[in-house]
C-alpha cells in the first residue's frame, strides 16, 4: 500500500537526525541572507516573519503525519517528535527576534504588546502552549504520562489555531497565500473530527473482504 | 492663513545636486550591473528631472534610492514589499493624463506633458508609513494648489478625492481571485489639507521621473499624514462635497481613517504608533527605532489645520 519504499530499519536513527539537520537549514540561511543584506531593506522584520511562517508551516506538518499514515499508508511517526520541536525552535527563534533585534529588549513595549494587542497576546499563548509539549517530548515522558500524554499533546490542535490567527491577524489583507494556509489548518483539523468514522469504515470493508473471501 | 515657519536649511547643508547626481548614478550602475533585468524595464521611462530648490525641505539623511525603490507597498503589483519593483516591469506611465473634474468652475484635463512643464520644486520630506517604518526621500514635484488654482474649485467643494488607474493587464495585484483591495484605490482630502503647501503632486525622486514602482508617473505626496494618502498612479481628482469614501476606510474603518494623520499618540488597533524604524540603517544588528513626532515632525505647519478638532476620534 506504502507508495514510496519503506526506510530500512538501520537508517531510521540517521534519517531523523538528517531531518533535525535539515530542518534548521531555513533559519540558518535566513541569518546568512539578513546578515549580507539579501532579505531587503527591513531585514529584522523579514527575517522574524520567515521565521514565524516556518513556525506555522512545521506546526501544520506535525498534523500531517497521521493523516498520511491512515489514508494513503506511509508511516512517518517517526519523524513527528522532530517535526514537532522544528515547530518549536522555529516559534521561539521568531519570539526571540521580535523581543531582542525587533522591540531591542524593550520589555515594557513587550509586555504592552502582549497585554493589548490581541495577535501578540494570540502569538504568545501558542508560544507558551507549545513548551509542555517540548518537555515532555522524550521517550521518558511518554513512557511516565502514558494516556496523559495523549491528552496533553492534543493541545497541538489549539496551537494551531492560535497560530493560524495570530498569523492572520498580523497581516493587512488575506491574499492567496494565508488563505492556503486557512484551508490546510482547517483540513487537518477536520479531519481529526472525521478520523473514527473513516478508520471505522476502512476496518469495516477490510474485515468484510477478509469474511467474503474463503481462504482469509 | 497663519504663517508658516518652515525650517530653513543653511545652503552648506543641502548636497550639491552634481554630488547627489553622481552618487545616484554609481548606485544605477551597481544596481544595472547587479539586476539589470528587473531594474530596466522601470527605467525605460526614467528620465533626468530637475526642480527649483524648495524650503519646504527637511535636512535629515537621505533613505538610499535602492531602498525607496525596492521597498515599497503598491498593492496593485502585489502585497509584498519586493513586489511593485518585481512586477511593474509592463506597467507604461506614458502617456497619461489625470483629469480634474467634480464641483470646480473649469474642469480641466493636464497631460503628463503639462505637468512636467509646470514649476517643479525639489522636496526632501520625511515619509511614515502607518506599519510603523520611515525613510526620508527627495521628491520632485508640484503644489496641488497649483492644479487646484488652475480649475477654479466651487464654494461648495469641501474634499479632494483621487483615483489610481485600473489596468489588470499591467498591475498583477488588480487580476486574479485574491484581489487585496477593492479598485480603483481612492483616497482624499479635506480642500484645505490639499491646499496646504506641503501637500504636492511628486513626479520624480532623486533626480527622475517617478519608477513604475514608486507610483509613476504622478503620485500624491502629503508628509503629515501616513504613507497610504500618497495615492500613486493617478488618473482622476474630483473635487466634492462629501468625505470622499477611501480604500483603506472602506477596507477596514477601524483601523485605517479618513485623516491619518501620524499621530504617536494613537496606536493603530494592532501596533503602536509610538516608534518608527528608518529604511536603510542598521541592518539585522542595531536597526534602531526613533520616536515618531506628532504630524511626523510637521506640527509647526499643519497642527493649526486641525485646532479643536478630536485627534483621537479623527484618526
Amino acid at each position: 500500500m506504502a507508495v514510496i519504499p519503506t526506510l530500512p530499519r538501520k537508517y531510521h536513527a540517521a534519517s531523523i537526525w538528517a531531518l533535525y539537520v535539515i530542518g534548521l537549514c531555513p533559519a540558518a540561511w535566513y541569518f546568512y541572507e539578513a546578515l549580507t543584506g539579501r532579505l531587503g531593506f527591513n531585514p529584522v522584520r523579514e527575517f522574524e516573519h520567515l521565521l514565524g511562517t516556518w513556525g506555522l508551516r512545521l506546526i501544520l506538518a506535525t498534523l500531517v503525519i497521521t493523516p498520511l499514515r491512515d489514508l494513503v499508508g506511509i508511516n512517518w511517526m517517526r519523524y513527528r517528535r522532530a517535526v514537532g520541536l522544528l515547530a518549536f525552535y522555529y516559534v521561539l527563534l521568531h519570539f526571540a527576534v521580535y523581543l531582542t533585534l525587533d522591540l531591542q529588549l524593550d520589555f515594557g513595549a513587550v509586555g504592552g504588546d502582549i497585554l493589548r494587542r490581541p495577535y501578540i497576546t494570540i502569538g504568545f499563548a501558542a508560544l507558551v502552549l507549545l513548551i509542555p509539549l517540548a518537555v515532555t517530548s522524550n521517550n521518558w515522558s511518554i513512557r511516565k504520562m502514558s494516556g496523559a500524554w495523549n491528552r496533553l499533546h492534543k493541545l497541538i490542535y489549539l496551537i494551531a489555531i492560535g497560530g493560524l490567527v495570530h498569523y492572520l491577524l498580523s497581516l493587512k489583507s488575506i491574499t492567496l497565500e494565508p488563505f492556503v494556509y486557512i484551508v490546510l489548518t482547517v483540513v487537518l483539523l477536520a479531519y481529526r473530527i472525521v478520523r473514527r468514522p473513516i478508520l471505522d469504515w476502512k476496518r469495516g470493508r477490510r474485515n468484510a473482504r477478509q469474511s467474503l473471501s474463503p481462504r482469509a | 492663513m497663519p504663517a508658516y515657519r518652515f525650517p530653513q536649511p543653511p545652503a552648506s547643508d543641502i548636497t550639491p545636486q552634481q554630488v547627489y547626481l553622481s552618487r545616484r548614478s554609481f548606485i544605477g550602475g551597481a544596481a544595472a550591473a547587479g539586476m539589470g533585468l528587473t531594474l530596466g524595464a522601470g527605467e525605460a521611462f526614467a528620465s533626468p528631472l530637475t526642480g527649483t530648490q524648495s524650503a519646504y525641505t527637511v535636512n535629515e539623511p537621505l533613505t538610499p534610492l535602492k531602498a525607496v525603490t525596492t521597498y515599497n507597498n503598491f498593492y496593485e503589483f502585489g502585497v509584498n514589499k519586493g513586489d511593485p519593483a518585481e512586477n511593474s516591469g509592463k506597467f507604461k506611465p506614458t502617456p497619461w493624463t489625470v483629469k480634474v473634474d467634480g464641483m470646480v468652475g473649469k474642469p480641466k484635463e493636464f497631460a503628463l506633458e503639462d505637468l512636467l512643464k509646470m514649476q517643479l520644486e525639489d522636496r526632501t520630506y520625511r515619509m511614515r508609513c502607518v506599519e510603523g517604518w520611515s525613510m526620508v526621500i527627495p521628491w520632485i514635484g508640484l503644489p496641488l494648489s497649483a492644479i487646484l488654482d488652475q480649475v477654479e474649485p466651487l464654494g461648495s467643494a469641501k474634499y479632494v478625492s483621487f483615483e489610481t488607474v485600473v489596468r489588470p493587464e499591467e498591475m498583477p495585484g488588480q487580476s486574479g481571485f485574491f484581489q487585496p483591495l477593492a479598485w480603483p484605490y481612492v483616497e482624499g482630502l479635506r480642500l484645505d489639507e490639499a491646499r496646504h503647501p506641503l501637500t504636492i503632486l511628486a513626479l520624480g525622486l532623486y533626480g527622475e521621473t517617478l519608477p513604475n514602482q514608486n507610483g509613476a508617473p504622478v503620485r500624491l505626496v502629503v508628509p503629515w499624514k501616513y504613507g497610504f494618502k500618497g495615492i500613486k498612479s493617478i488618473v482622476k481628482i474630483s473635487l466634492v462635497e462629501k468625505q470622499p469614501e477611501t480604500t483603506w476606510k472602506n477596507s477596514n474603518a477601524r483601523e485605517y481613517g479618513f485623516y491619518s494623520n501620524v499621530n504617536p499618540a494613537v496606536d493603530h488597533p494592532r501596533w503602536s504608533q509610538a516608534t518608527e524604524q528608518r529604511i536603510g540603517e542598521g541592518g539585522l544588528f542595531g536597526t534602531k527605532r526613533v520616536p515618531t513626532l506628532p504630524f511626523n515632525g510637521y506640527a509647526d505647519q499643519v497642527a493649526s489645520l486641525y485646532s479643536g478638532m478630536d485627534l483621537r476620534a479623527n484618526y
